[in-house]
């Protein structure tokens, strides 16, 4: 098992809030990586630390071996790692369409019959295929912004609560999706449904006050109440 | 009839001009959050270029060629010297983009001297056509018809192409455009000397226009531009000609019909547009 990702004693500050305090986990290849805990307990800005968009002041941040830490987030981007945010970020005012150009690093045909694949994965984002990102619903959004991420051939996908504000439905679509994209993507996923990550999860992480608390495999987790109900309050 | 006709092509001419410098400034804000005072500068830069460059070679094509180019220079030196230590700042934007505008105007007098200097349309775009009673100056119409085709191929660029499609996203989400593999600086630098090429190619068309060039024009058609930008709304490149046309052409029947609101009508259209659509006639959905 190949460690593909690995952040080490995380500290983050936004303006001058001190959001990391300390946050450690490692992602295997070929694995779902969940990081889990509270509201505000600093998951996505574990992820936004990682992509360079809030630099650590304090840590590591190592892929494939080599220090991340510092460097911009487009070349973060360019090393293969894709990135879906919390608020999926659609580009409102480009169609569907070319939120997915904006995204392909080229546009050959293998990135199109990729883009088909895809899309076979998002049958919806088809339909909406040459209307604006602002007309999207909130599961279509989704969607396009899953598929945005996962246009390029990809080592690693960061993946933000993607289950937010959506209906079950929904949800279960995206989960289907996640579950393709996982035979050939190490995954990196920030969930607050416990039952979605439980599912689709390999190894957790429970981060809390900005500080990694437990690190284990989902059956583990699954396994252990005291843990669900301390740092999830489910239970 | 006549008369209407003759006040239109002035206006529509005045506006095209407008908007050769308000859409550079119009993609600069929008991209990059930054209100670049000097570029009225640039507009002056291109003006002086144009004629020298006329002068010397005396073909009014290498004149245009020549002021672009020099724009876009300007626009390199400007974005790395000026603006890079700055982003993000906009107190601090405008501040340092009032001063290098004043350095851009006294570089000019220190180049070309201080005094106006006469600027000549070329022959074969002097003189106008006669249609019945109506008389259309050539270069008019040929400002027209130049702004129409920029906004053409620039409007096919933002459009079609993948860098059009790039500088579109950024204007939406710049951290998104990183996130996605683009070095959004480089991006940046390549607006602002394109913004920078068109505010000097619209002082170079200019020049003939008004007949003679001094060295703060750029200030007097900088804050056109700056009310266009925001009637047109900041970051859209069709609001900016909308709002150019319409600026132009209420400053033209204004000047005949009220002479005394000429200069005030275009603060009122923005002031009407402020109130009933702060953001602009064409908002940039976000």
């Amino acid at each position: 098992m190949t460690t593909l990702l690995k952040a080490e004693n995380l500290h983050t500050y936004i303006g001058q809030y001190h959001i990391l305090q300390g946050v450690s986990f490692a992602a295997t290849q070929g694995e779902v990586s969940v990081l889990l805990g509270r509201n505000g307990a600093g998951k996505t800005t574990t992820l936004k630390t990682i992509m360079g968009l809030t630099p650590a002041s304090k840590g590591t941040v190592m892929f494939k071996g080599t220090e991340i830490t510092k460097k911009p987030t487009y070349e973060i981007s360019n090393l293969h790692i894709g990135y879906v945010p919390e608020d999926q970020a659609i580009f409102a005012g480009l169609t569907v369409e070319e939120n997915m150009r904006v995204a392909m690093r080229k546009e050959d045909d293998t990135t199109l019959e990729r883009q088909e694949y895809i899309l076979s994965l998002f049958p919806d984002l088809k339909k909406y295929w040459h209307k604006d990102g602002a007309f999207l619903s909130g599961g279509q959004k989704q969607m396009l912004a899953m598929a945005r991420a996962f246009i390029n051939e990809g080592e690693l996908l960061l993946i933000d609560e993607p289950s937010k504000g959506l209906a079950p439905i929904v949800i279960e679509k995206v989960m289907e999706a996640m579950t393709e994209m996982k035979k050939t993507t190490t995954i990196v996923l920030v969930e607050q449904n416990f039952l979605m990550a439980s599912k689709i999860g390999d190894t957790y992480t429970l981060i809390d006050d900005g500080k990694t608390v437990h690190t284990g495999t989902m059956e583990e987790l699954i396994a252990n109440d005291e843990l669900q109900h301390t740092y999830l309050g489910i239970g | 009839m006549e008369l209407w006709i003759n006040l239109t092509v002035n206006g529509l001419a005045t506006g095209m001009l407008i908007f050769l410098l308000a859409s550079g400034l119009t993609l600069i804000f929008g991209l990059m959050s930054v209100l670049n005072f000097a570029h009225g500068g640039l507009f002056a830069w291109g003006a002086y270029a144009g004629v020298w460059f006329y002068t010397v070679t005396n073909s009014f094509t290498l004149a245009l060629i020549g002021a672009i180019l020099t724009g876009a220079v300007l626009g390199f030196i400007t974005e790395k010297l000026i603006i890079t230590p700055v982003y993000g700042d906009h107190v601090q934007q405008i501040l340092i983009t009032l001063g290098f505008m004043i350095v851009l105007s006294e570089m000019l007098k220190v180049v070309w001297g201080p005094n106006q200097i006469a600027a000549k349309v070329p022959p074969a775009l002097s003189g106008s056509w006669e249609f019945g009673d109506v008389l259309i100056i050539k270069y008019r119409l040929f400002i027209i018809i130049i702004g129409f085709l920029v906004f053409g191929i620039f409007q096919y660029i933002l459009k079609r192409t993948k860098i059009g499609l790039i500088v579109r996203a950024g204007v939406l989400n710049k951290e998104m455009v990183q996130a996605l593999g683009i070095n959004i600086k480089r991006v940046f630098l390549l607006v602002f000397m394109t913004g920078a090429a068109l505010a000097a190619f619209g002082g170079a068309l200019m020049a003939p226009y008004s007949g003679v060039i001094y060295a703060e024009m750029g200030m007097d058609f900088a804050i056109l531009a700056f009310i266009v930008v925001v009637i047109g709304g900041m970051g859209s490149f069709p609001g900016s000609l909308l709002a150019a046309i319409l600026v132009g052409l209420a400053g033209s029947y204004m000047a005949y019909y009220v002479p005394d609101l000429s200069l005030a009508v275009n603060m009122i259209i923005m002031v009407i547009v402020l109130i009933f659509r702060p953001q602009g006639l064409f908002q940039v959905k976000g």
